[in-house]
């Protein structure tokens, strides 16, 4: 079955794709230089402000998902160095931080901001070398709207009193926050920053496949001089991020990956008391109306799915087209990915990089069958891709139907499935017709219809005539098996308060 | 700034004497000029007042006209829409860039409050809160909006929003007292909001604010922003306030008959006006969003929901 999907595949590209610009297209290769990067050949533990080795003494290689070169060895937590980290994070919190008046805790945070700024390159290429994202990404959205956030929130510190009239806001205490692999350093500023800025001290762990921008932003508190042990970075997997879960002495859980990881975390902290916040899984209906500015559409659905080779929670991967303009916004689409280029993440003209691991990318090659093996039509551009590292040709599924499973589950990766539909009512229900409520997307030229849709949408952010926006001041969270809390914006401070 | 002036006024005497120098080298001066449009002109009148300092030198300040208030008021109006149009974000950065460019200055600062009669902790206590003051209002910048804005609920099937706007170009007096912390308190929360203004320095203390156009000339901040004059308040007063280009004026004064005398003259185009006098610019009451709001119009849109 899927052998004969193959080949009908190479059928459609060619039937499909008006521009094929075939060599034409070649751009001359444009990679950023690594030159001027720092990577040291093996990274301890950055706990209570200095480089710990792992007390069981195990290390793990972190590999670069588009060369498959190692790029360092990192420290693997245990229990007992989460332990450690805790105990520093909570003497900090108990000593430093919390007696700290606001207004310099904040002045740390802008400091953090500004050396994030003046390190810019460094970090964009690091975080495109380890997590295979474009350069262009990175160096333009990732490693920016960091700096930014830190930036937001350091203003927030003496400003609390005014975000909750009538409450007195305090601090928690000690934050444990595991992040995903998607946007590492972006990740690693949205959980610090507003818990600095609220007066908690923090031990966060990366993920495993993309440890080292969250370990050269260590290296950017020590230099901002942030007391020792106010953030504390622990890398490692799935056991590390369950030892900051189960740690006693922690009293609030920041958590931003699957939904499925998400409902364990939730389960093993009931009844303890501690403060929650989820970031999950998404599966996002883009909603294109006749009446939408077609080209723009397009641009949004390739921005929408493609960008970060889809590794977004909030990725646009359900397609709704309006059934008078599905033949056209199909072609122009296909026309549009046969321009899109796939190869090295640190080449500028790049536009999707590498899938971050060899375990996502079989994922994903696992879906492609799926989705074949039930009836959707797939279609890929005819570009070539590298021989080595872990790339997926940007893909769609035409003839999609709402009970498919690459139309109901979470793929992570450049896959879209594309549905029609004829009213308005009918693509609500679609929309909603998924466990997940992250985010949604409707393109038309009718303001009514726009906010018509996003108070019908079950969806924490709806974007309307754009996509995946992003914003310090913007608070961004989930509904239903989404997530709860947000991130961003005032909203973003409460996850990281009480109020008396 | 005036001690070396002292200082090298003895040596010049000294060589003059016919007695063998033991330095050459003469100082350079300063001169205190006004700033319009990012530049450093004298006042196009040409006119000056010296200005007594502690150490008994004396220096000339100039002594603005009311052409150089209209001069300013141009600038300022061409260049407050691109400054309102600049992000929040933008803007935040831009004051907090103003933070760093005034601490790294800190030992003039010091020094030229010194020579206005405040002691050396004094002075410091004064450079160190209007930096952080600096900063409190640039993690404003992006941020009064989420505050001061709403979402109104109103009872038909429409969206509608109020948002802040800046009012446009303001006229400051700035507080006699308080040469440094007080005009940087009036000052930073009108341009948070993305006003553009023009100062009157202190008339007594006005070193400080022209030390300051220099640390805002290095500071990113778009010219026309900020003009700071230097002069008589009894002069410029009624031309800041009477402009019929200027959307808000902002009196720091003791005297009720002032306070009065700016608000009739506002009324001439409608300005919005806030007379005010603050004991002590220290205190942290002083520093708050409702600063930044005062200056601020709210606009609402309505938008309809439906098919």
């Amino acid at each position: 079955m899927a052998k004969k999907q193959d080949k009908k595949h190479a059928d459609s590209a060619s039937d499909k794709a008006i521009l094929d610009f075939g060599k034409a297209q070649n751009y001359t290769p444009a990679p950023e230089s690594t030159g001027h990067i720092r990577l040291k050949k093996q990274y301890e533990l950055f706990i209570n402000g200095t480089w710990v080795k792992p007390s069981k003494g195990v290390y793990f290689d972190s590999v670069s998902p588009s060369t498959e070169q190692v790029l360092a060895r990192v420290a693997e937590a245990g229990a007992e160095d989460v332990d450690k980290a805790v105990k520093a994070a909570r003497k900090a919190y108990t000593e430093v931080w919390s007696k700290m008046p606001a207004r310099e805790r904040g002045k740390y945070i802008f400091r953090i901001a500004r050396i994030i700024q003046e390190r810019a390159r460094e970090l964009a290429v690091i975080e495109s070398m380890d997590g295979g994202k474009p350069i262009r990404e990175s160096r333009d959205v990732d490693v920016p709207l960091a700096a930014n956030h830190f930036f937001y929130y350091a203003g927030w510190a003496d400003k609390l009193e005014y975000a909750f009239p009538g409450k007195t806001p305090e601090s928690l205490g000690v934050a444990g926050q595991i992040i995903p692999w998607n946007f590492p350093l972006l990740m690693a500023a949205w959980k610090i920053a507003p818990a600095l800025a609220c007066g908690n001290t923090v031990v966060l762990k990366p993920a495993e496949t993309t440890s080292l921008t969250a370990l050269k932003l260590a290296e950017i508190i020590e230099e901002s001089g942030l007391p020792a042990g106010v953030v504390n970075i622990v890398t490692g997997a799935g056991a590390t991020g369950a030892a900051i879960v189960n740690h006693p002495d922690i009293d609030k859980i920041a958590f931003t990956g699957s939904t499925e990881v998400g409902k364990i975390i939730q389960k093993a902290i009931a009844g303890t008391g501690k403060k929650l916040t989820l970031e999950l899984g998404g599966k996002a209906a883009n909603i294109i109306f006749e009446d939408a500015a077609l080209d723009q559409a397009v641009e949004g659905i390739v921005n929408g799915i493609f960008f970060n080779q889809g590794h977004v929670c909030c990725a646009g991967s359900r397609l709704f087209v309006q059934e008078g303009v599905a033949e056209k916004v199909i072609r122009k689409l296909t026309d549009r990915m046969a321009s899109l280029i796939v190869g090295d993440p640190l080449d500028k003209n790049t536009d999707v990089g590498a899938i971050n691991s060899a375990e996502q990318l079989k994922k994903i090659q696992e879906y492609l069958k799926i989705g074949v093996a039930e009836g959707a039509e797939i279609y890929q551009p005819t570009c070539s891709i590298p021989t080595k590292g872990n790339f997926c040709k940007p893909t769609l599924f035409l003839h999609a139907s709402q009970s498919h499973r690459i139309v109901q589950e979470e793929i992570f990766g450049p896959v879209l499935a594309i549905q029609t539909f004829r009213t308005v009512e009918e693509v609500i229900e679609k929309a909603n017709n998924t466990p997940y409520g992250l985010s949604a997307g409707v393109w038309t030229d009718k303001g009514s219809k726009i906010f018509n849709l996003t108070s019908k949408l079950k969806a924490g952010v709806v974007w309307a005539n754009t996509y995946n926006k992003f914003d310090p001041t913007a608070p961004f969270g989930g509904y239903r098996e989404s997530g709860f809390g947000r991130e961003g914006g005032l909203h973003g401070l409460l996850p990281y308060l009480k109020l008396s | 700034m005036a001690e070396t002036r002292k200082k090298t006024t003895a040596k010049a005497v000294v060589s003059v004497n016919g007695a063998a120098p033991k330095t050459t080298r003469l100082n350079v001066l300063k001169t205190y000029k006004i700033f319009i449009n990012g530049q450093f002109p004298r006042t196009e009148s040409g006119r000056y007042y010296p200005l007594a300092l502690k150490n008994g030198q004396t220096v000339n300040v100039c002594l603005s006209s009311r052409k150089d208030v209209r001069n300013s008021v141009t600038v300022a109006r061409e260049a407050q829409e691109k400054w309102a149009g600049r992000s929040g974000l933008n803007r935040s950065q831009i004051l907090y860039r103003i933070a760093e460019m005034l601490e790294t200055r800190r030992e003039q600062f010091i020094d030229e409050l010194q020579s206005c009669g405040e002691t050396l902790a004094q002075a410091e206590r004064e450079l160190n809160a209007s930096v952080d003051r600096l900063v409190y209002y640039a993690g404003w910048c992006d941020k009064y909006t989420a505050l001061f804005g709403t979402v109104n609920p109103v009872a038909s099937s429409h969206f509608n929003f109020s948002t802040c706007e800046a009012m446009g170009v303001v006229t400051v007096v700035a507080p006699e007292e308080s040469g440094l912390l007080g005009l940087i308190s009036a000052v930073a929360p009108i341009i948070a909001g993305g006003n553009t203004c023009i100062v009157l320095a202190s008339e007594k203390m006005p070193l400080s604010a022209v030390s300051f156009a220099e640390v805002l000339a290095t500071s990113d901040v778009p010219a026309g922003v900020i003009n700071i004059l230097t002069g008589q308040r009894k002069e410029l007063l009624a031309h800041l306030s009477n402009h019929m280009d200027v959307n808000a004026v902002y009196l720091h004064s003791k005297d009720k008959a002032e306070h009065t005398l700016v608000e009739e003259l506002a009324a001439l185009n409608i300005k919005r006006s806030v007379c005010e006098y603050v004991a002590d610019w220290f205190d942290a009451k002083e520093e708050n969003p409702y600063r930044i709001q005062q200056f601020l119009e709210t606009k609402t849109t309505w938008h309809p929901v439906g098919i």
